[in-house]
């Protein structure tokens, strides 16, 4: 029998078909978010199509006071977790983030400061079992600053950075972490956005997910040229890059 | 809610081709919000116009199509509508449940399935789709919710089954499935010289839950109608082999098979087609003694090759589907393919079957009679003319054109083909008062 695995912002496309991928290899979940009409609509489905126990519980990355009671109630109510998927996040709109700090606190609390909130404890949790997973989605965009997204991307490179950290930290408690850096995945966030190529759908990103966790990678790009794509990318001289429109 | 993506989109006869704003919801929620003018669209399997909306909004349903619920013990599911046929089978039928109707493709949304009604290959004993159909959830312009079954609001059940989306956007259906044994058909081929024999078979094997019959269109004179009659049962298990009975609803993936970019027109043409069909009526048309296929291969035979629309080239097809009634559907049918002949238009697959009674949808297309589909390669004015004079035929002959294939039939025609016109629009008014549901077909046919 295979233990559980929660899943933090389960609404997002990516975190979607991840869950069905755990779910088809027998894991147990618990997907929490902020709208519980569509979590409804996933459990019921999950539960319907892989036979396996769904739990839905309410999750707001900003609400930082609330995580710790968060934490025990997905243990309380769907069992010991084997692993923890972050995937919650939110683009924004550049723009009105350099004009409006309202705007910019909000892409670095879903982003960023959110993550770490709920991360830590979920980490204290896992070491003190001595064992899990703790997978995260961070973004190719946290790779170097760009004109069109820097707000979002450094709020991405700073979770690329805790992650860091976290795997360092994590490795001599026996729980594997694994940063995922997505390129232009098909889901609502993108949805529309000029711009896009060689754009992965969430099902293909999921897989590789999984296959990767297997493997005990670290940092996964999906689709994996993305891996080349950003090396380029961060070796261009600033003095080159700052003239660019990207 | 995200954000709109503007692009080509054609049914999949790919003509016409239109400039639509897109939306994709992830969330049922955001079903129904919308502008002046949209239209749902599932996987765009309906070969026309209807899932056209030209420099207006279209909502895509292919992200919602979430199961809902299922009793195995009474057959009865409910899911989102962005379901597909496929997805719909994958989950049923290793436990014993199989649609009750289904098309010739499994790559269809249900959504897509209840707006036009369609029909299957038992059609004759079953009815359309919507008899399977228990309720529905039917969303209006603004995402007001009501619930559409015979128990309640039966008006705006009756104007929804075949009607094109023009009602509202389906968000969810609840189904009842069918009982099988195995995942198996077990099918039978009858040889027919010409229509007369064609028809004969299909009053004489009337019992057969499924039958259908190609047509070699290539076929003249006495020879006009020259057909191989397919008849199908659900394959009970004693039927099958020692391996199969082991396990009924395991059967091997199917290579599937791919049109990987755009043929040349002329690829598919009168000599490539006629070979074609010459071997296929001596091969096929000998399977006299029953044998055991799978459901995929009986059900939708060109679903393995993907894209296959493709073959047509860059200027697309049409397809003509009619149905006329019982009485004189032989001579009308007859004179339809004489006039085909005459014209000397290309026309590859042609797809007869006969049907059963008229359904409970207004704008529903199937009526108790015979029913003749051609698939006819674009080619301008000539075939646009060519099909106005099939128009009269079937319109002479008490018939009609399905507008789930339909790209071109005239607004007064379609007021000749459909009685139920004039209570649709009554129900239309009522359930989409500012008119926010029309699409490139609605325009067309002056439906709003
Ligand atoms: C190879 C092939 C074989 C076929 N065989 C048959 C057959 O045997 N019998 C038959 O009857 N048909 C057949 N069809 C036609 C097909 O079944 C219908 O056109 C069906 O409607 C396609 O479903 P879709 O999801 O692709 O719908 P689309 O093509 O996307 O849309 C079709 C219509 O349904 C409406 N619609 C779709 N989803 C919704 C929704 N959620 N709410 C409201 N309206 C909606 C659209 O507005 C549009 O008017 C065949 C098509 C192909 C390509
Ligand atoms: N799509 C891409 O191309 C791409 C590329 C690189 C990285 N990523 C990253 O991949 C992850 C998944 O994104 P996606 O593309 O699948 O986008 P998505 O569908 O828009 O999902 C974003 C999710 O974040 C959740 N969320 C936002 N604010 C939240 C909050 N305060 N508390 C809890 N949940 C919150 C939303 O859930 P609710 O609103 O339902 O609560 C939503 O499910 C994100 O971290 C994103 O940054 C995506």
């Amino acid at each position: 029998m295979r233990g559980a695995y929660l899943i933090l912002g389960a609404t997002s496309a990516i975190a979607r078909a991840t869950a069905r991928e755990l779910a088809r290899q027998g894991y147990h979940l618990t997907l929490a978010g902020r709208d519980m009409d569509e979590l409804q609509r996933d459990a019921a489905d999950i539960r319907l199509r892989f036979s396996v126990e769904v739990e839905v519980k309410p999750f707001d990355a900003e609400d930082f006071a609330g995580h710790a009671a968060f934490l025990n109630g997905v243990v309380d109510d769907g069992g010991e977790l084997d692993g923890v998927v972050l995937a919650f996040g939110y683009l924004g709109e550049q723009t009105r983030a350099s004009q409006e700090f309202a705007e910019s606190l909000a892409i670095i609390q879903r982003n960023y400061t959110g993550a770490i909130s709920i991360l830590n404890l979920c980490a204290e949790y896992l070491a003190a079992r001595g064992r899990g997973t703790m997978i995260a989605i961070s973004s190719v965009a946290g790779d170097r600053g760009r004109q069109s997204n820097y707000i979002y991307g450094s709020a991405k490179g700073g979770l690329t950075i805790y992650l860091e950290g976290l795997r360092n930290a994590m490795f001599h408690r026996g729980v594997h972490v694994m940063t995922v850096k997505p390129g232009f995945v098909d889901t609502a966030m993108t949805y529309g956005l000029s711009g896009m190529f060689l754009v992965a759908t969430p099902q293909a990103v999921a897989r590789r997910i999984l296959k990767a966790r297997d493997k005990g990678v670290n940092t996964l790009y999906a689709p994996w040229f993305w891996r080349w794509i950003m090396l380029i990318i961060r070796h261009v001289p600033e003095t080159i890059f700052k003239r660019l429109k990207m | 809610m995200s954000g709109q993506l503007t692009k080509k989109l054609s049914g999949w006869g790919r003509y016409p081709v239109a400039v639509c704003h897109t939306l994709r919801p992830e969330r049922y929620a955001e079903l129904g919000s919308n502008s002046e003018s949209s239209i749902a669209r599932g996987q765009g399997r309906a070969y026309g116009d209807a899932a056209l909306n030209t420099e207006r909004q279209v909502v895509l349903t292919e992200r919602l199509g979430r199961l809902r619920s299922f009793d195995a013990q009474s057959g009865v599911l409910r899911a989102e509508a962005g379901l597909t046929m496929q997805q719909l089978i994958d989950f049923s039928l290793p436990q014993g449940w199989f649609p009750s109707v289904t098309p010739g493709t499994q790559f269809v949304s249900l959504g897509g399935c209840v707006a036009a009604d369609v029909h299957g290959k038992n059609h004759h004993h079953d009815g359309a789709f919507s008899t399977s159909v228990m309720g529905f959830e039917l969303i209006d312009a603004d995402g007001g919710r009501r619930w559409c079954s015979r128990e309640e609001n039966f008006d705006a059940f009756a104007a929804t089954v075949g009607g094109m989306g023009l009602t509202g956007i389906i968000g969810e259906v609840e189904l009842q499935m069918r009982r099988v044994e195995s995942a198996y058909i077990q099918a039978t081929h009858h040889a027919a010289d010409n229509l007369h024999a064609a028809f004969e078979l299909f009053e004489q094997h009337y019992d057969a839950t499924y039958s259908v019959a190609w047509i070699d269109l290539q076929a003249r004179g006495a020879a006009q109608g020259r057909s191989v009659v397919m008849l199908g049962e659900h394959a009970p298990l004693e039927r099958l082999s020692a391996a199969q009975q082991q396990s009924p609803f395991a059967i091997k993936a199917r290579a599937n098979r791919r049109v990987p970019f755009e043929m040349p027109g002329w690829l598919l043409n009168p000599l490539t087609i006629g070979a074609f069909n010459q071997l296929y009526y001596r091969i096929e048309g000998r399977r006299r003694t029953p044998f055991i296929i799978d459901y995929r291969k009986f059900f939708y035979p060109l679903d393995a090759l993907s894209d296959w629309n493709r073959l047509y080239g860059r200027r697309g097809f049409l397809q003509y589907q009619c149905v006329v009634p019982r009485d004189g559907a032989q001579q009308a049918l007859s004179e339809l393919l004489t006039t085909l002949a005459e014209s000397r238009h290309p026309a590859f697959l042609g797809v007869l079957k006969k049907m059963g009674k008229t359904g409970e949808g207004l704008l529903s297309f199937p009526l108790e009679g015979y029913t003749l589909a051609l698939d006819l390669p674009f080619s301008g004015d000539a075939l646009l003319q060519l099909l106005q004079r099939f128009d009269a035929i079937v319109s002479n002959a008490g018939g009609r054109v399905y507008l789930a294939k339909d790209a071109r039939l005239d607004s007064e025609m379609f007021r000749a083909m459909y009685p139920g016109v004039e209570p649709f629009i009554q129900s239309k008014g009522v359930l989409d008062p500012d008119g926010r549901f029309s699409s490139d077909l609605s325009r067309r046919l002056e439906l709003g």
